[in-house]
């Protein structure tokens, strides 16, 4: 089958690949900040485990926002003896005080915004 | 068929990109207005709606004036509408796609628009609002769409559709009955508290959205050669004038109810539209003037003589639309908002970074109506 | 069976069913449309007030959990500066932004006069002084919120304790709810309210700040919410506090006989903002 205009048509494929491709490639050619993790020091728990809180997190924070703000439940969780608020600026920023190492060095990986701080204070932010 | 509308003379041309510059600037007001907020609108705490929901409640009219088309042509079966029913149909797609824009333009968190549907709440009527409007939406670009396309091949429309026209017609009533809804349900809002308001919506909406649809078509002869035929013409001038005599007979009720009674909150705001309240009369210049030339264009409609000379008719036509436009989208909403509840007036004056967005909702509005008239013209022509 | 009958059959047994389910399914919608259920996680709704008719008060009894308010205009009238107290008390706590201006301006509670907050009663011939009065004004927590019955997301609600509360997560601003409250007790975020001035202040209400409760983000409408974030530790709203022990706001669950201000209220002759708007204001006042 003969192709007609066959130059234009495949510089025109060609972009269109290079375009939609782009991001691989930028992310490719830029050096990758890979984050480094590290655990709040004397502290020795969480609200859940590890994995639980690095792949869910979200969710908790989504759930005790709907609890607190909608129904009304404030509940204290009770854990190994330690209490814990639901509460991003009182409950999680008590242990993991620094928001550059807590939150930001994941989420600037993985390029995910969340817009807790447009509202929430992180602590010292108000001096 | 989409093809249709990337064929056309330089003035076509011209008149496209003329559009498009228009929308880029707007585009760049919108930007600024994402990224500052909505304080870069003349809106405040007393009056929190302005120009966007004004306008969009006009357009929802315009949309819904598509069906005094539709319901002459499909269930009276006449005839002289048959070449510029599709014209209301697509005015009606150009119209709904206005309204949704200047309800995104309008909200405060844009990007949580889905927020409506993540968390349906069927006792907001802006709930409803959003499923009568996109339902007219979808129900108008597949009955014009269909209609086109089989008109395109020279065959008859395909027997599914006719169910879909039936129930666009009560549908388009449902639009602007939903839209007065949500005003004249809210309990302190005297302005809009009335019942009165949903026919009121419907009655200037029959008469704005044909009158707009004679001038684009008067237009239109000149610009495409195409001639919707005089019988159209008188046909929707007809319904032009009747529509426009319910409307200032229902605005002459208002005043009754209002000025009769004597309650204060009844009579506050046309006061204040009207003769001006508490020194406040930001509104009285333009309401006047609205209410002058629609009543002159509906009076000039009466007599057939005006009505069958094209220039007077295109007068009259004109005069009325934007008499309407200026009562609703303009008065009716910022109206409702003065005096406030603590019976104080705050006046709003839209800015100019307001007036860019509106304007380019304007010409995206225009521009989808260009292309879709293209093509419909280009099929309509070629026989 | 000939066809004519089997056809009225049709239609009778039709518009029997539709007869029947309509006035129900109506009466469901009228009955749910006050209330947009503050609970989606599956707890019953309990603060409802919605199968109330009474023409404006809560004339009727009702066993719901309503926190509500009475403020004393006398006492504030005795008092000097207290009503500005309570303002401060209230907008630094929350981190209300103060711009300066009255396009943006932003207010859970604020002191206005009683010509402009009791706009149904008569001013003819009131009493001498009477305008004088520092009249405190905020969110009504109405029993029959018409706001509520606006939003379009459920973003503000009636919670348990018959609070009207705003979920400034899901706001969407469309300023639906500030066209429906009767009372301008709406603000709207009309730019960042995080500004900041040159010397790197928050424009934050008398330069007040609060740590430990969030500001808002631009684009979300915002008002008073009886402050449930100190209710749930044991304070009274800031506001109250403020008034010390000068009796002039007394707070509690005006449904609960054995409450404060249920006795207050009982004792007293009190009236509420408009109340043929039909929305039960829980804010009662003594003039």
């Amino acid at each position: 089958m003969p192709m007609y205009d066959r130059g234009k048509v495949l510089t025109g494929l060609a972009i269109f690949v290079i375009i939609m491709t782009f991001p691989v490639w930028y992310n490719l050619v830029r050096a990758q900040h890979v984050p480094k993790t590290e655990l709040p020091k004397d502290v020795k728990q969480c609200v859940g485990t590890v994995d639980y809180m690095r792949s869910s997190h979200m969710q908790v924070l989504d759930i005790w926002r709907n609890e607190v703000v909608r129904d009304e439940n404030r509940k204290v969780i009770e854990l190994g003896g330690k209490q814990y608020v639901k509460s991003l600026q009182l409950g999680c920023m008590a242990c993991h005080p620094d928001r550059k190492k807590f939150c930001d060095e994941c989420h600037t990986y993985a390029a995910v915004d969340p817009f807790c701080w447009d509202c929430h204070f992180q602590p010292k932010e108000t001096k | 068929m989409l093809e249709k509308a990337l064929v056309g003379n330089n003035k076509y041309w011209a008149w496209i990109f003329f559009l498009l510059g228009v929308i880029s600037i707007g585009g760049l007001f919108y930007l600024y207005q994402f990224n500052y907020g909505l304080g870069a609108t003349g809106m405040s705490r007393d009056v929190s709606w302005g120009i966007y929901i004004a306008q969009f409640t006009f357009m929802v009219g315009v949309a819904a004036g598509g069906v005094m088309l539709v319901l002459p042509y499909y269930i009276h079966d006449f005839k002289e509408f048959g070449k510029i029913t599709i014209l209301g149909e697509f005015m009606a797609i150009a119209a709904v796609a206005m309204c949704i824009m200047f309800i995104t333009a309008d909200l405060g968190q844009p990007m949580r628009i889905m927020n409506v549907l993540l968390h349906p709440t069927p006792n907001s009527m802006l709930f409803w609002d959003m499923i009568v409007l996109n339902g007219y939406l979808f129900l108008n670009a597949i009955c014009g769409w269909v209609i086109l396309n089989a008109h395109n091949k020279g065959v008859h429309y395909p027997q599914w559709v006719k169910p879909l026209i039936y129930l666009s017609i009560p549908w388009a009533f449902s639009i602007h009955t939903v839209t007065a809804f949500l005003y004249c349900g809210l309990p302190g809002r005297h302005f809009w508290l009335t019942a009165i308001l949903a026919p009121r919506f419907l009655a200037s909406a029959f008469a704005a959205g044909p009158a707009l649809l004679v001038l684009i078509s008067m237009i239109l002869k000149r610009v495409a050669d195409f001639d919707a035929g005089e019988k159209a013409f008188q046909k929707l001038g007809t319904i032009i004038t009747y529509a426009a005599l319910a409307n200032f007979f229902f605005l002459g009720l208002e005043f009754f109810v209002a000025y009769y009674s004597r309650i204060p909150g009844h009579m506050h705001t046309l006061d204040y539209l009207f003769w001006g309240l508490e020194g406040h009369d930001n509104l009285v210049l333009p309401m006047r003037f609205s209410l002058t030339i629609g009543l002159i264009a509906t009076t000039m409609l009466l007599f057939p003589q005006i009505k069958k000379k094209e220039g007077t008719f295109a007068l009259a036509c004109g005069m009325l639309f934007l008499s309407l436009w200026i009562d609703k989208g303009v008065g009716m909403v910022l109206g409702g908002f003065v005096p406030n509840p603590l019976d104080r007036v705050t006046e709003y004056i839209p800015t100019v970074i307001e007036i860019g967005i509106s304007m380019a909702v304007w010409a995206t509005g225009a521009l989808i109506l260009t292309i879709l008239y293209k093509i419909a013209i280009t099929v309509e022509n070629k026989k | 069976m000939d066809v004519k009958r089997r056809k009225f059959l049709k239609i009778a047994g039709l518009s029997a069913v539709a007869g029947i389910t309509a006035p129900t399914a109506f009466n469901s919608l009228l009955n749910g449309a006050a209330f947009a259920s503050s609970t989606e996680h599956g707890a019953p709704p309990a603060a409802e007030g919605s199968h109330a008719t009474g023409h404006g008060g809560h004339e009727e009894e009702s066993n719901l959990f309503q926190y509500g308010m009475v403020i004393d205009i006398k006492k504030f009238a005795e008092h000097q500066g207290l009503a500005e107290k309570c303002v401060t008390a209230c907008h630094s706590e929350h981190n209300v932004p103060d711009f300066g201006n009255p396009k943006d301006e932003i207010k859970w509670i604020w002191v206005d006069d009683y010509e402009h907050g009791f706009t149904g009663y008569s001013q003819n011939k009131s009493m001498t002084g009477l305008n004088d009065l520092p009249v405190l004004l905020t969110c009504n927590h109405c029993a029959n919120p018409p706001c509520v019955r606006a939003c379009p997301t459920k973003a503000t609600f009636k919670n348990d304790h018959g609070v009207v509360v705003m979920d400034f997560h899901r706001c969407i601003g469309c300023r639906f709810c500030m066209a429906a409250c009767p009372y301008g007790a709406r603000s709207f975020n009309w730019r960042n309210p995080r500004e900041k001035y040159a010397n790197g202040n928050y424009k934050f209400y008398k330069n007040g700040i609060n740590p430990n409760y969030p500001t808002r983000m631009r684009g979300v409408v915002e008002k008073c919410n009886f402050c449930p974030e100190r209710l749930a530790v044991g304070k009274l709203p800031a506001c109250v506090e403020a008034t010390g022990n000068t009796k002039a706001m007394v707070f509690g669950n005006i449904n609960d006989p054995k409450s404060e201000i249920a006795q207050v209220l009982s004792a007293n002759f009190t009236i509420q903002r408009n109340p043929a708007a039909g929305t039960k204001p829980s804010v009662f006042y003594i003039i």
